[in-house]
C-alpha cells in the first residue's frame, strides 16, 4: 500500500498520521492481514489447549511431535494449493499415498534386497526414486484424463481414490509390510531421524541469512528501477520477526532431549561416560520437518517465481484469458497433477518411514485433511487465490486441533466432529473476510 | 514474398506492378472463412482484407458473427474452412499463440484479463520476462509496465493491486497496453470503448489515430457509427454470419451503413458480399 495513487496521496498522509501503531506497521510491511488472522488463530488454539491440558501442550516434546505429525499432510497440502487455485480438486491423494507407500515398502523389503544385497546403502535412494517416479506417473495419468480427455477432476480423482486404495490392497493382498530399511526410516523422524543441536543451529543461521538476503535483494532491485520502497524500519521489523521465529523454533527443537533409554544405549555404543544427572542429547529439527520446510520453500518458489506458477494463478483467475494469452493450459494442468503425485510420494515416504511399515489403510482420509489444510490456509475454492505458506500453517492448525484433543483425551469420533465444524467455520469466516476486502 | 506473384504473371507487366503493390500493402487477407458450432453457421464464407496502416471497422447487430469472425484471425477459434494470408503468405492460425507469432494482437470485448494478478503480470501473460536464472523478472516487467501505462494513462499508479480492483477504464488501458506492448503490426479491437465513459472513449480514439499513424493496421469492431466514421478508413458489415459488403467510408453515408446493418442492403458504393440482400427482389 506504500504506492498509493498520487491523487489520494494527501488523504493518505492525513490518515497515516492518525493511525495507530499496529495499523501503520501493517501498512508499511504490506503483511497480508488474512495470514495474520490465521497465525492468530493458531496461537489461540495453542494457548487454549495449553491451559486446558494443564500446561502439557506448549512443551518442547509436544511441539516437536506436532511438527513431525504435520509434515506429511503439509507436503501434500502445498500441491493441493495449486490444484485448487486452478479450480480443480484432488480426492485421490490419500489413496495415492497409500498405493505409492505400499510399492515403496515392497520395493525396499522384498525386491531390492534380492537385487542389491541385504543392507545395501543405496536401497533407500532407489526406493525413493521408484516412489517419486510412480507418483509422477499416476499424477500424470490423472492430469492427462482431466486436461486432455476433459473429465472433471472431481470424478477422475474420485475414481482414483477407489482404484489406488484397491490396488494398494492387491499388492500384498492386505498384508502389512515391515520393517523398513534403517536409512529409509530416518525420513520419518525419531531421535536418530533428527539432525541434532549443532546442525539445527546451522540451519537456523542459514535461514536467517536467507531471510535478510532476500529482503535486501528485493530492496536493491526496486531501488534500481526507482520504484516506491517500503520504509527501512518496516523491512528491519520483518527481518527481525522472521529471524526470531526461526531461532525460536530451533531453540524449542533443541530443548527436547532424547529419551533416557536411547541415550543410554547410544552412550554404551559410543563408549561415552554418562555424567551424573544424565546426558542431554537434543533432538534438533526432525528430518521430515526439514523435508516439509524444503518442499514448502521449493513450492513457494515454483508458485511465485516461475512461469509455471504464474500460469497456474492466471488460469485460476480467468481460464479463458489464460488460453487467449497463448498459454498451453492443458499441459499446465497435467503438470500440476504430476507435481501432486510427486508430493504424495514424498509424503508417503515420510509416513511409511515414521510407521516403519506400509499398511493397507495408510493415508485413509488424508485427502480431507489436505484439502482442509489448503482451504483453512486461505486457498479459495473459486480459484485464483492461495499461498503455500498458508496451506502449511493450515496443516499445522488441523494437526494442532487433533493432537490437542488427543492430549485432552477427547474420543476419536468427537475429534472428527470438531475438525469438521472448524473446517466449515473457517471457510465461512474466510468468505466474510473476502466479501469485505475486495 | 512476392516471387510467387511475379512468376505467375510474367507475361503481363502491368499485372506484376499491380500485384506487388497490393502484396506490399495488404497485410491481412481472409478468404471464404467459415465456422459452425453444432448446426449453427456462425460465420459463412466471409472475406475481408486489411492494408498497412488502415483501420477497417466491422459492424453488425449482436449475433451477426463479428466477434466470431475476428476470433478466427486471433486464433481463439479454429476455422472450419477458408484461407488466411498474412503479408501475402498463407498463415497457419490454429490457436492464439500462432496469431501472436504473426504479430496479430487482440483486445477482446471481455478484455481477457486474469483478475487476480497485477497489471505487469497481465501485460506479460504468456510472454513473461525472465532473469538469467530462468525465474520471473518481476521488477523488469513492472518497470516496462510503468512505462507503457504511463503513456496510455499517466495518472495510473496502482501497479501492486490485482486488476479486479481497477476501474473499467483502467482495466481497458491494461488490455490495450498488453496489445501494443509487443510491437503488434495488426491489432484487433473488439468493442474497445463499450465499457468506457466519454472522456476515456475519446482517449481510445486518439490512441487509435496514433497507432494508425505508426503504420499499425487495425480491425475495429464497434457499435458506435459515429466512432466508425471518425476513425475508420473503410467499413465492413456482417449480418447473419455473412458479409453484406465492404466500402471505403468516403463512399457511403451513415444511412447507407445503417441500411447494410439493418436490412442487409448493399449500397452502390460498396463491394457486395454473399450476405447482401437484393431489395428489388425482396
Amino acid at each position: 500500500m506504500s504506492d498509493s495513487p498520487p491523487n489520494s496521496g494527501t488523504q493518505d498522509h492525513a490518515a497515516q498520521a492518525t493511525e495507530s501503531l499496529p495499523k501503520r506497521l501493517l501498512r508499511a510491511t504490506e503483511v497480508d492481514t488474512r495470514m495474520l488472522g490465521l497465525i492468530g488463530a493458531l496461537v489461540m488454539i495453542w494457548v487454549c489447549f495449553h491451559f486446558l491440558s494443564d500446561g502439557r501442550f506448549l512443551t518442547p516434546r509436544n511441539l516437536w511431535n506436532l511438527s513431525v505429525q504435520t509434515s506429511s499432510v503439509a507436503v501434500m497440502a502445498t500441491g493441493m494449493v495449486l490444484i485448487i487455485v486452478t479450480r480443480h480438486i484432488d480426492l485421490s491423494v490419500g489413496s495415492l499415498l497409500g498405493f505409492v507407500a505400499m510399492i515403496m515398502g515392497v520395493t525396499q523389503t522384498a525386491f531390492l534386497p534380492d537385487v542389491m544385497g541385504v543392507g545395501s546403502d543405496w536401497i533407500w535412494v532407489v526406493t525413493l526414486l521408484v516412489g517419486i517416479c510412480l507418483g509422477a506417473f499416476i499424477g500424470g495419468v490423472h492430469g492427462f484424463i482431466i486436461a486432455y480427455a476433459g473429465v472433471p477432476a472431481f470424478i477422475v480423482t474420485l475414481g482414483g481414490l477407489l482404484v489406488w486404495r484397491g490396488l494398494a490392497w492387491w499388492v500384498t493382498t492386505g498384508q502389512t509390510v515391515s520393517p523398513m530399511d534403517p536409512t529409509f526410516r530416518l525420513i520419518g523422524g525419531g531421535p536418530y531421524g533428527s539432525i541434532g543441536a549443532f546442525w539445527s543451529w546451522m540451519v537456523a543461521i542459514a535461514a536467517c541469512v536467507g531471510i535478510v538476503f532476500s529482503i535486501a535483494i528485493g530492496r536493491i532491485n526496486r531501488k534500481r528501477f526507482n520504484f516506491p520502497l517500503r520504509p527501512m524500519w518496516a523491512e528491519l521489523t520483518m527481518a527481525a520477526i522472521g529471524c526470531a521465529s526461526v531461532l525460536g523454533a530451533v531453540a524449542t527443537a533443541n530443548s527436547y532431549p532424547w529419551p533416557r533409554g536411547i541415550v543410554k544405549r547410544y552412550a554404551e555404543q559410543n563408549s561415552i561416560t554418562v555424567p551424573e544427572g544424565g546426558l542431554f542429547i537434543a533432538h534438533g529439527i526432525a528430518i521430515p520437518v526439514l523435508i516439509a520446510v524444503g518442499v514448502g520453500i521449493v513450492m513457494t518458489f515454483i508458485a511465485t517465481r516461475t512461469r509455471f506458477g504464474r500460469y497456474v494463478f492466471a488460469m485460476g483467475g480467468n481460464p479463458e484469458a489464460a488460453e487467449l494469452a497463448g498459454i498451453n493450459t492443458r499441459w499446465v494442468t497435467m503438470k500440476i497433477f504430476i507435481l501432486m503425485g510427486v508430493l504424495c510420494a514424498i509424503a508417503g515416504a515420510i509416513s511409511t518411514a515414521r510407521l516403519n511399515a506400509s499398511t493397507n489403510a495408510q493415508g485413509t482420509l488424508d485427502e480431507l485433511l489436505v484439502i482442509a489444510a489448503a482451504v483453512i490456509g486461505g486457498t479459495s475454492l473459486s480459484g485464483g487465490i492461495g499461498t503455500i505458506v498458508g496451506a502449511i500453517i493450515g496443516a499445522l492448525v488441523m494437526q494442532s486441533l487433533q493432537s490437542g484433543m488427543v492430549l485432552l483425551g477427547v474420543d476419536a469420533p468427537f475429534q472428527a466432529v470438531v475438525v469438521g465444524v472448524v473446517l466449515v467455520l473457517a471457510v465461512w469466516l474466510d468468505g466474510l473476510y473476502r466479501s469485505r476486502s475486495v | 514474398m512476392n516471387s510467387k506473384h511475379e512468376t505467375t504473371n510474367v507475361s503481363d507487366s502491368n499485372s506484376i506492378t499491380k500485384q506487388t503493390d497490393e502484396a506490399a500493402t495488404t497485410v491481412i487477407e481472409m478468404h471464404d472463412c467459415s465456422i459452425s458450432f453444432g448446426g449453427i453457421h456462425a460465420v459463412q464464407n466471409a472475406s475481408l482484407s486489411l492494408k498497412k496502416g488502415e483501420v477497417v471497422a466491422l459492424l453488425g447487430h449482436n449475433g451477426a458473427g463479428k466477434s466470431t469472425f475476428i476470433k478466427l484471425l486471433s486464433g481463439a477459434y479454429k476455422r472450419d474452412t477458408g484461407v488466411i494470408k498474412v503479408r501475402g503468405e498463407e498463415a497457419t492460425i490454429n490457436n492464439p499463440r500462432d496469431a501472436k507469432s504473426y504479430g496479430i494482437e487482440t483486445i477482446y470485448q471481455t478484455l481477457a484479463l486474469a483478475d487476480n494478478v497485477d497489471t505487469a503480470a497481465n501485460l506479460y501473460l504468456g510472454r513473461e520476462l525472465r532473469t538469467v536464472w530462468g525465474t520471473l523478472d518481476d521488477v523488469a516487467m513492472e518497470a516496462k509496465a510503468r512505462e507503457v501505462m504511463g503513456r496510455l494513462n499517466p495518472r495510473f499508479q496502482r501497479f501492486k493491486e490485482p486488476v479486479k480492483a481497477l476501474s473499467g477504464g483502467q482495466r481497458q488501458s491494461v488490455a490495450i497496453a498488453r496489445a501494443i506492448l509487443f510491437d503488434a503490426q495488426i491489432l484487433i479491437m473488439d468493442e474497445p470503448t463499450a465499457a468506457l465513459g466519454p472522456q476515456e472513449t475519446a482517449q481510445v480514439g486518439e490512441l487509435i489515430k496514433q497507432l494508425k499513424k505508426d503504420g499499425i493496421s487495425i480491425f475495429l469492431i464497434s457499435h458506435d457509427i459515429e466512432d466508425v466514421f471518425e476513425l475508420a478508413d473503410s467499413v465492413a458489415v456482417m449480418k447473419n454470419g455473412q458479409m453484406v459488403g465492404t466500402a471505403p467510408v468516403s463512399d457511403v453515408t451513415r444511412d447507407d451503413v445503417l441500411g447494410m446493418i439493418i436490412l442487409g442492403k448493399c449500397p452502390p458504393g460498396a463491394v457486395r458480399g454473399p450476405g447482401a440482400i437484393d431489395t428489388e427482389l425482396a
